[in-house]
């Protein structure tokens, strides 16, 4: 398709979803339909950019303040980005459409509103030409994820979107609005450029204080201290922690920070002035203070949303060793770990739909009782944990070659810790449900009232379209372990041509 | 025709408010009044666009020649002013008519238009005028019309509000007639240009010291200036939903036109920035500001008083652009000044919806009815966000033109103050915002079916009914001034063209 026409299609694809869903508010089926054909034609439209992808397409919008021009730009990492959130959508829409249905939840319409306009916001800082674009799309999607949090209007649902909204917008409001405002000031313009804008334009302590302003600023990617508002926002119905607390959220956030990396600051500038080194130790603290605390979970959501936060860190810290394989892993996490971490998330909202069980202890036995549900949350485990032939190897791998380049061994023993805590957190789940006995209080043993284990465990599952989304996702890991180089070759060459 | 557009401007809303007072029937002294708004609009957009290229438009009322007779002056820094005047001139003439029917007694609403009339009078002539004594008589026409219709309110409280501005205001307008006196006693001159002249060589002598703080102190009245903001809270929020919405949008902003056109165009940069330290001054009293009227508004438990508290802080971040004294802090103030208007325009205009609907505009009262009064309360949320400065709204275009200066000037105190304001308004907005969408109503624990509700407020009488049956009149300007906001917010070029070009006229171009 004519990228001049598909990137502003790809905003407003989801408007138009929006719009939809609240003209459609009294038919549900129809609602709900709209959604799903909004996403597919999203997807569709991200995919036929792919072979255009390095044409270096650019259209600028209209001038926003003097000096400062609306632009929207085609370039492999944004498209990348773009790409996983606007797949996983109709994907993720199809779920909600059986978990929410499932669960009976109020106020349908403003979660699928507000869910498409979030999905624009997405796409609107994936295709954004410019940092006021990006930062105008990382406001409306923290925003537009507000309500989605807030959604059960709870006393805990609404402690739980405080602190979300507070921290993000805390962290975007004041820290990286004033690092973009001085970026401005010092380069005399906010657009991203190959090779960075920032190239001489200051020096080591400046560049050192812009960097941290950027990547705690972009609150999204949950680097330590800056990461509570992840775990809050697990309050929310599990289809928003998948798509949104997995994938368009906290990815936005990791994709921020390496398009800033590579596109404000530049690769060599960065590695020159070691501007970026106070902030390895920051992603390399967070990676394992969380995955440790995310071995102590015994809530399954708020494991995983540990868990995200610490795989977050290994963008953050791909970005900032500033090294070209490992900003390269950086960006491949972006989709590996996506596809891995939704299918988890849709695994736990798949358990609860259909057992009502939120914690890891009370998962004993569970597996052959939902042979899909944790076949799928199997095979996304040793992705994220990164065994082949799975999708979380290849970025692993890469991370792992960009540390020693650059002669951070140190980081290599970081690595290494953080891969055995996500086994910690991971893998105990799938162990209990497969191999420990089912404990006495749930399911089948309730109906026999002598106790004695059924010969055969019946299969329960949650309903076909919460489990055939998981199953797509599961099977996404495994594929992109061989088509993984298509991804990540475009935006290789853009850092070759540096 | 055409010039004689600068008098009009004063003329026609002066002569309607004389008609007022003789009509006999509230639709007329309206229809009068709609009348006087549209000129009055109609009349800015010409002088603005006659302006646009930095021209001039000089005009001697009564055919005296400048010396002797009074002199009005339109250029590009006051244009602006005016457009905004009219523009909220015309949005209350379209709002006001239900909402002046349900709040003030019957054989008052002629009075009332005249008095909006005066009102309207008083602060075009403060804008158009080339004379100092002459805006010195505007501010007393504007102001005495503002204490007559703030003591109107429906409350009792409202006399007391009154008479607080009454004396506080009075203060403030001595102060600003000492000064003027003072350079007219050292110059032999009223005339602006004039004083511009003769000024520059009494530099250094202690009477221009003292005319300059004397009008700085009596306009930072009129502006409520932390500290001396104390009659606002109770003015804004006593005062009739109408009075209200121009108070809040325009009231302040035109002394705030009035302080920049004495010191960068009367006085000069030199006297008031350079030998005097009122720019660093300012700078501190609108950082106070920013911080303590956006923290107070965090406290309140009324929706009016927490956008007047609100008001505080954003009047401190106008005056604190003006106090850099650079031609981008100026442009940053103008900037702030039009959407800063449209914003609270917006919410002043919602909340006076929520006062007719509900009989109140206590936080507790909004409890839930988010979802039953989507249109204002979708304003209200969208204001909110141009308060806080989060895109895509207008007050993210100021914020950030406003930090972009300071970054240049290298206050990054003040630039740490700015952005603490906006997290302070994130608590106060986000307070409203979750009482009316993510709270259940007072007393009831679920949300109540419609025919429930209805079957309550029929078995009695007195409880508060709740629908979105708001009147189209009050409706459709609530929701221009909300797009216009997010318009404003996504492509700024506009507001920001207007408040370059005031800039440039006021800072002579010839600053950084």
């Amino acid at each position: 398709m004519n990228p001049t026409l598909a990137l502003p299609l790809a905003v407003l694809l989801p408007l138009a979803g929006v719009a939809g869903v609240v003209l459609c508010r009294r038919r549900p089926n129809t609602r709900d339909a709209i959604s799903v054909v909004a996403g597919v034609a999203l997807a569709a439209v991200l995919i036929s950019l792919w072979p255009v992808a390095l044409y270096g397409t650019q259209i600028e919008l209209w001038t926003w303040l003097p000096g400062i021009t609306l632009t929207l730009e085609l370039e492999p990492l944004g498209l990348l980005f773009a790409t996983v959130a606007g797949v996983l959508w109709p994907v993720t829409t199809v779920y909600s459409i059986g978990y929410m249905r499932a669960n009976r939840e109020r106020n349908q319409t403003r979660f699928y509103a507000f869910f498409a306009l979030a999905i624009a916001a997405a796409q609107l800082i994936a295709m954004s030409g410019d940092l006021v674009t990006m930062f105008i799309g990382y406001e409306m999607l923290t925003l537009a994820t507000w309500p989605l949090v807030a959604h059960q209007g709870t006393a805990d649902a609404r402690r739980g979107a405080r602190t979300y909204l507070i921290i993000l917008l805390t962290t975007s409001i004041g820290l990286l609005l004033p690092a973009i405002v001085w970026t401005g000031v010092l380069a005399g313009t906010t657009q991203f450029a190959t090779g960075g804008v920032l190239v001489g334009q200051a020096g080591p302590v400046v560049l050192t204080l812009l960097y941290a302003m950027y990547l705690f600023g972009i609150g999204k990617v949950a680097l330590m201290p800056f990461h509570r508002w992840l775990p809050a926002a697990m309050v929310a119905p599990t289809p928003v922690s998948a798509l949104l607390h997995a994938v368009a959220v906290v990815k936005a956030g990791g994709f921020a920070v390496v398009k800033v990396t590579i596109y404000v600051f530049g690769l060599d500038n960065l590695a020159d002035s070691g501007g970026a080194d106070p902030m390895v130790w920051v992603a390399a603290i967070t990676l394992l203070v969380a995955g440790a605390i995310a071995v102590t979970q015994d809530d399954l959501k708020a494991r995983l949303a540990y868990s995200t936060i610490s795989q977050l860190a290994y963008i953050a810290l791909g970005a900032a060793l500033v090294d070209p394989d490992a900003v390269l892993e950086g960006a491949l996490h972006i989709a590996t770990h996506a596809v891995g971490k939704i299918t988890l998330f849709f695994c736990a909202g798949a358990i609860y739909v259909a057992t009502g069980l939120t914690r890891v202890s009370q998962l004993d036995g569970l597996g052959p009782r939902m042979p899909f549900t944790f076949a799928a949350f199997t095979i996304a485990s040793l992705s994220i944990i990164g065994l082949p032939p799975l999708a979380g190897t290849w970025d692993k791998l890469l991370l792992m070659e960009g540390a020693v380049n650059g002669g951070w061994t140190v980081l290599a023993g970081v690595l290494l810790v953080g891969t055995l805590l996500s086994i910690a957190y991971l893998l105990p789940v799938s162990i209990r449900a497969f191999l420990l006995p089912e404990r006495a209080a749930v399911g089948a043993a309730r109906d026999d009232p002598s106790g004695v284990p059924l010969p055969r465990t019946p299969i329960q599952e949650a309903p076909a379209s919460v489990v055939v989304p998981l199953c797509l996702t599961a099977l996404a890991c495994i594929a992109m372990f061989f088509l993984e180089d298509g991804l990540i070759e475009p935006l290789a060459r853009v850092l070759e041509g540096r | 025709m055409i010039d004689q557009l600068p008098a009009l401007q004063v003329v026609v809303p002066l002569v309607c408010a004389a008609v007022c007072v003789l009509l006999r029937s509230a639709f007329a002294a309206w229809l009068l009044f709609t009348v006087a708004a549209v000129a009055s609009l109609v009349t800015a957009v010409v002088l603005t666009v006659l302006v646009r290229d930095g021209e001039t438009i000089g005009y001697d009322m009564g055919g005296w020649p400048a010396p002797v007779g009074i002199e009005l002056v339109v250029d590009q820094a006051n244009a602006v002013v005016l457009l905004l005047l009219g523009v909220i001139a015309v949005i209350v003439a379209s709002y006001g008519r239900r909402s002046i029917e349900a709040e003030i007694r019957p054989r008052r609403v002629r009075m009332f238009y005249a008095a909006l009339c005066m009102l309207l009078t008083g602060l075009m002539g403060i804008a158009v005028t080339g004379d100092a004594f002459n805006l010195f008589v505007f501010l007393e026409i504007s102001s005495l019309s503002s204490y007559a219709l703030i003591a109107l309110g429906r409350r009792r409280r409202a006399l007391l509000a009154a008479f607080q501005y009454l004396v506080i205001g009075t203060v403030g307008g001595t102060f600003l007639l000492i000064g003027v006196g003072l350079a007219f006693a050292v110059t032999g001159t009223l005339n602006m240009t004039d004083l511009a002249d003769r000024l520059p060589a009494l530099e250094g002598n202690r009477a221009v010291t003292g005319s300059v703080v004397f009008i700085f102190v009596g306009l930072a009245i009129k502006m409520a200036v932390f500290p001396l903001h104390a009659w606002l809270p109770g003015a804004y929020s006593e005062a009739p939903s109408v009075v209200s919405v121009v108070l809040a949008a325009v009231g302040t902003k035109v002394a705030i036109y009035a302080f920049a056109r004495f010191a960068f165009t009367v006085f000069g940069i030199d006297v008031v920035f350079t030998d005097l330290p009122i720019g660093q001054a300012i700078l501190v009293v609108g950082s106070l500001a920013m911080l303590a009227g956006a923290a107070v508004a965090c406290f309140q438990q009324d929706f009016k008083r927490l956008l007047a508290w609100s008001s505080i802080g954003q009047v401190g971040m106008i005056v604190t652009g003006i106090g850099l004294a650079t031609a981008g802090g100026v442009s940053a103030a103008y900037l702030h000044i039009i959407n800063h208007a449209i914003i609270k325009g917006a919410l002043f205009a919602a909340a006076g919806i929520l006062l007719l609907n509900l009989g109140s505009t206590s936080l507790d009262s909004m409890a839930g009815l988010g979802r039953r009064m989507p249109l204002t309360f979708g304003a209200v949320v969208i204001g909110g966000l141009g308060l806080i400065g989060v895109p895509p709204t207008a007050g993210f275009a100021s914020k950030w033109a406003l930090a972009a200066a300071l970054v240049e000037d290298d206050q990054w105190l003040i630039l740490a103050i700015l952005l603490a304001s906006s997290l302070l308004a994130m608590v106060y907005v986000g307070r409203v915002i979750e009482v009316a969408w993510f709270r259940s109503p007072a007393g009831v624990d679920a949300a109540p079916s419609p025919a429930a509700e209805h079957a309550a407020a029929a078995a009695n009488p007195g409880t508060v009914r709740v629908r979105e049956g708001t009147p189209l009149l009050m409706a459709a300007p609530v929701a221009l001034l909300a797009v216009a906001s997010v318009y404003f917010g996504i492509d700024a070029s506009l507001p920001s063209g207007l408040a370059d070009g005031a800039a440039r006229v006021l800072t002579g171009g010839g600053l950084p």
